[in-house]
């Protein structure tokens, strides 16, 4: 029955994809597996999260080999929730890739670049479906990697340095990684995420546990780019490639924030973490701190990339808050924040790119007077940029809602005010580029339309869409992510 | 134990502060990359040298072995290396890049590079 | 007759349907109107085939699904509801009227994309209308102002931009820093955000929590112009005509009011309120209604005292709620009605000067109602009505108002609403006095040279129309005034 592998594949696919492609050296070929590959990885995700849904978790044994000795494949509400997300932004993004990639890398690398998100594509699932903590590590550097070559393939020479730089801190981050997990190790002697979990109460000496939450703490805050440790995100998805600051944008600090989750929740132990450690507080705190500052440094960029990769460690704020508050709804909040933020920003970057291809550049006064020439993009960013704002009727207002909601359960009514000032800076630079689109008159030889081409308008408007439907069908998002929050907490104690 | 038989330990500790040091202090970019190999050579320690038990061997079922080391950290610190060696190699191969695009190898004459691009831009 | 469930589901649809088609027959301007026309006729065939089961006491019920746990998209008409629902697009016909006649009198630019917003905004004023829980309404509120954006900023350059930053800012602001912590409170306390008669929130809160939820509610329902929230108002203003006429002194302010007394009646509710927790909100509507009104003494930009007007006739409607007595809430709802038509034929008029004589200043209408003998004395029953004095609707909301101030003994307000009849004559008056009395001034730039008359004839019937309803609103009040007391009862 392939049903019982589908684990395995989810992971096999792309990673047995990536050599033969590097085999094949054709680009076009290339991109038609890479394709292939995103979509059944789509396909796959899809039918574990029901099989999830239906039955409960999946534990899969690679190899046959039963945990903890062996590598546990582990599929919950939350990880299936996670695979979706990465998995379908890879669909949406691979179509849109052939154009984009056609204008921004060169010819005889194109079978290097499929080959590289392939691979980024396995990391990220690998991460997100494994249950063993080396494991994680392992694909946390395939995906991270693959990313530095993929950001390098950025056509602006500063896109080599925001690559270097990314390398270095992502390095470090991983590093920290390696010795927390090699500190649990040292105190459980189990590399299994649910044997820790069961030896962890166990074991006498405390400080070394306390030692390797801190630094995995450190470590996978550096990978989700939460402040201040989100220096290189800008450089990052400013330089890269539009498809990949796109899919970046949607999956790679997402993921991140999954590592964050399961080892909070699922192996340290919501108890110790969040009741017995400052935790809530430092992270309550940063979050803040990245809200505000990340959104007022946003509202003074020039490069619209920039500009939106700022919102991202705004955004990013918003999600960990919700972890800070430590309740179903909080935790639920985040997660369902996760999804959502992913496909506006996931969308948003698409359709930049598309900018990109035209106008040649993505400053704001590149978009002066654009929504006459490329309407369909224009409006396709307005919406996205509503649902970052959290407007009704928008993916975005379904996780401020859950967010605001959860601050009152905990009785933080402070909070929700904070928490709507800081989307009304939103407000403030999404709109600086609806008057640069809208309200300014382009450049007077600029007149003839230059709408992007389909294959990028419609998975864009893909992702636009489901923004918006999403906002009013909220049974998969935050059904989903609250059942995910219910069984961590039910997990944890 | 005391500190002597916390030895690797405090070699571990060592080796992660200097080469996170240079990671940080340094402008060149080869020598920040020294720098992050030291790092996480150091990791490669905190892994190994607690499964090491003095006069144990490699864990063979027979009579006349007892005392086996643990083989798993072994194993893992191979992946690890191998990571390792890949991420300097990537690193290494962004730096030529970086020489050719920039004619400098220097952080801050980088920036200032940068910087004044997009100065002349306005 | 259709059902009515139907005929919800057709008052948000029309419209869409209607912007659809207007933005498909862009290029053909005579079929575009005919589809704007028509589509307006085709909602307020739908909104009155509501009257007769609403008014024999039926309520009906509409819920879509469920967009977050608990919280259904949900619509239900009640007599409130309905009386803006039939106020909002019965004048959307005669302003669609009217706004052919502007736009192409005055040959504005994207004429498509603005009849396409408007027929949206009147989507969204239908949601607010049939809201069924605060939701929905919350949904419809910020679609209203976000439609209404490219309305404001119509024409484009430097002011039309600084107009909307304002309007944005101040009504998106307002609506996301008070009025949603305001509805997430109340789902915290009460677990439930419909509107039922008698309000959701009795015996859950009290003393300061109970003010300061109404505070939010208050402030935050930016649309309803209470100050210090009023600024977004005059600078609406920057936005062509029809656009002031129809949405800035009827579908999005009355939006506000109107949110304001479902606010007050149903999640409140008047009894619940009457512990004194509404207490300080005389005060401020009465602050806003004579503060207002000195300011629109002193514009001399035509639509700025209008705009001025505005937001102190919106604070009567507020100021009605907060008395929570039986007439001033019967007053408030119909003064919904009442000034809706009045102050729709003051900006018909002011847009008609605009259009035939390019004038705008108080100061430049010497003499004008002998030009415009149709526009001007329009203009005068508005005023009338804006003044409170029959024959005009104004009287009859005015004349409860008192009544509910009266039996609630807040004499305070007695004063403020004699004072602000007083204020309101002052600024009207004038206008009327130079229109009527004094000689068109000689030698003033190029209107000397060309004699001008009244404004193209579809905008002269409008303001005809709307003047005449003023009129016919003052003799035969009885369908609002029932709604309202209806309202009442729940």
């Amino acid at each position: 029955m392939i049903s019982a592998h589908l684990p395995a594949l989810q992971v096999a696919l792309p990673l047995i994809a990536a050599p033969l492609m590097v085999l094949v050296r054709r680009g076009g070929i290339a991109y038609g597996m890479m394709l292939a590959v995103a979509w059944i990885s789509l396909l796959i995700s899809l039918l574990l999260a029901q099989q999830v849904a239906d039955h409960g978790p999946i534990s899969y044994h690679l190899g046959s080999w039963a945990p903890p000795w062996g590598i546990e494949y582990r599929v919950d509400a939350l990880s299936a929730f996670v695979l979706v997300l990465v998995s379908l932004a890879a669909a949406a993004v691979v179509p849109y890739s052939r154009r984009s990639v056609e204008a921004e890398v060169s010819r005889e690398q194109h079978y290097l670049f499929y080959a590289m998100f392939a691979l980024c594509l396995t990391g990220l699932l690998g991460i997100t479906i494994t249950g063993d903590a080396f494991n994680i590590f392992v694909f946390l550097e395939v995906s991270s990697l693959s990313t530095y070559v993929l950001i390098a393939l950025g056509r602006d020479r500063r896109a080599l340095t925001a690559a270097y730089q990314y390398l270095i801190m992502g390095t470090i981050g991983a590093t920290f990684i390696v010795i927390g997990v090699g500190l649990l190790y040292l105190m459980t002697g189990s590399l299994n995420l649910v044997d820790i979990a069961q030896r962890l109460p166990d074991v006498a000496e405390r400080r070394p546990v306390l030692a390797a939450l801190a630094f995995l703490t450190v470590g996978i805050s550096l990978k989700l780019a939460l402040f201040p440790l989100h220096l290189w995100l800008p450089n990052a998805y400013t330089y890269a490639p539009s498809s990949i600051s796109a899919f970046l944008a949607a999956t790679a600090t997402k993921v991140s924030v999954y590592v964050l989750i399961r080892f909070y929740y699922s192996v340290f132990g919501e108890t110790l973490v969040f009741k017995e450690l400052p935790v809530p507080l430092v992270l309550l705190a940063l979050s803040l701190a990245a809200m505000f500052i990340a959104s007022f440094a946003a509202l003074y960029q020039e490069n619209l990339k920039r500009l939106f990769a700022y919102s991202s460690v705004a955004q990013i704020g918003y999600i960990t808050l919700g972890l800070s508050l430590d309740s179903v709804g909080g935790l639920s909040a985040a997660i369902v924040h996760l999804f959502n933020h992913a496909l506006a920003k996931g969308a948003l970057f698409m359709l930049l790119g598309g900018i990109m291809l035209r106008t040649g550049g993505v400053s704001l006064h590149c978009v002066c007077g654009l929504a006459r020439r490329m309407p369909l993009t224009t409006f396709g960013i307005v919406i996205a940029g509503l649902s970052l704002i959290g407007v009704p009727g928008t993916a975005g207002f379904v996780s401020k809602w859950a967010l605001i909601t959860a601050a009152l359960e905990a009785g933080l009514w402070w909070l929700v005010l904070l928490i709507v000032a800081s989307s009304l800076l939103a407000v403030a630079y999404v709109w600086r580029f609806v008057e640069a689109a809208y309200l300014r008159a382009p450049a007077p030889e600029a007149t003839e339309k230059i709408e992007a081409p389909w294959s990028m308008l419609v998975p864009a408007w893909v992702l636009v869409a489901l923004s918006v439907y999403l906002g009013f069908d909220t049974r998969f998002t935050l059904g989903g992510a609250t059942r995910a929050a219910q069984m961590l907490f039910g997990a944890g104690g | 134990m005391s500190a002597a038989g916390h030895f690797a330990y405090w070699v571990t500790i060592f080796l992660l502060m200097a080469g996170l040091y240079i990671l940080i202090a340094r402008g060149n970019l080869i020598k920040k990359l020294v720098g992050m190999s030291i790092f996480q050579t150091s990791v490669y320690l905190l892994y190994i040298a607690p499964g090491k038990l003095i006069g144990g061997t490699a864990p063979i079922f027979a009579e006349q072995f007892k005392v086996y080391s643990n083989p798993l950290p072994h194993v893992l610190i191979l992946t690890a290396i191998v990571v390792g060696v890949a991420t300097l190699a990537l690193g290494l191969a962004l730096v030529v890049r970086i020489r050719e695009a920039y004619d400098t190898i220097e952080e801050d004459e980088i920036l200032a590079l940068d910087d004044k691009l997009e100065r002349e831009k306005e | 007759m259709i059902a009515a469930q139907t005929a919800i589901v057709a008052a948000l649809l029309v419209p869409l349907a209607g912007a659809l088609a207007i933005s498909l027959l862009g290029r053909w301007p005579n079929l575009r109107e005919a589809a704007t026309l028509t589509t307006a006729a085709l909602l307020f065939f739908c909104v009155v085939s509501l009257l007769g089961p609403v008014s024999a006491g039926a309520r009906p019920e509409l819920t879509l699904f469920e967009m977050l746990p608990g919280l259904p998209i949900a619509f239900r008409v009640e007599p409130l509801g309905m009386l803006f629902a039939l106020v909002a697009s019965g004048l959307w016909i005669v302003n669609s009227l009217y706004s052919i006649g502007y736009m192409r009198g005055n040959n504005e630019q994207k004429q498509t994309r603005f009849y396409v917003c408007f027929a949206g905004a009147l989507a969204a004023a239908m949601g607010i209308a049939f809201a069924g829980n605060l939701l929905t309404l919350f949904l419809f509120y910020e679609a209203l102002t976000l439609i209404t954006y490219p309305l404001v900023t119509h024409k484009g350059h430097e002011e039309a931009k600084r107009g909307g930053r304002t309007y944005l800012a101040l009504l998106i602001g307002t609506s996301m820093l008070f009025l949603l912590p305001a509805i997430a409170f109340t789902w915290h306390v009460a677990g439930t955000l419909d509107f039922a008669a008698g309000g959701i929130l009795a015996g859950k809160l009290s003393g300061t929590a109970l003010a300061a939820l109404l505070a939010l509610y208050m402030f935050g329902i930016g649309k309803a112009a209470l100050m210090p929230m009023h600024r977004w108002l005059p600078a609406a203003m920057v936005a062509p005509t029809p656009v002031s006429a129809l949405l800035h002194a009827v579908a999005v302010v009355k939006a506000g009011v109107f949110c304001v007394l479902k606010v007050v009646v149903y999640v409140f509710g008047a009894e619940t309120l009457s512990s004194g927790a509404a207490a300080w909100l005389p005060w401020v509507a009465g602050f806003t209604i004579i503060a207002a009104s000195t300011v629109a003494l002193y514009a001399d930009n035509l639509k700025r005292r209008l705009a001025y007007s505005t937001v102190s006739q919106l604070s009567y409607v507020v100021l009605g709620a907060a008395l929570l007595a039986p007439y001033s809430l019967v007053a408030a709802a119909f003064h919904i009605a009442a000034h809706a038509l009045g102050k729709i034929t003051l900006f018909f008029a002011a847009g008609a000067i605009y259009t035939a004589a390019h004038k705008t200043k108080v100061s430049e209408l010497d003499g004008i109602g002998r030009l415009m003998p149709w526009t001007m004395g329009a203009f005068v029953v508005g005023a009338l009505s804006m003044i409170g004095l029959p024959p005009a609707a104004g009287f009859v909301s005015k004349w409860y108002l008192l009544s509910g101030a009266m039996s609630a003994g807040h004499w305070a307000v007695v004063a403020v609403l004699t004072m602000s009849t007083l204020l309101n004559a002052g600024y009207f008056a004038p206008i009327v006095y130079r229109a009527f009395f004094r000689a068109p001034a000689a030698g003033q730039g190029h209107d000397a040279h060309h004699a001008h008359g009244e404004a193209p004839l579809p905008m002269v019937i409008a303001l005809t129309l709307t003047a005449a309803g003023t009129v016919l609103l003052f003799f035969f009040p009885d369908v609002p005034l029932e709604l309202g007391r209806a309202m009442l009862k729940g």
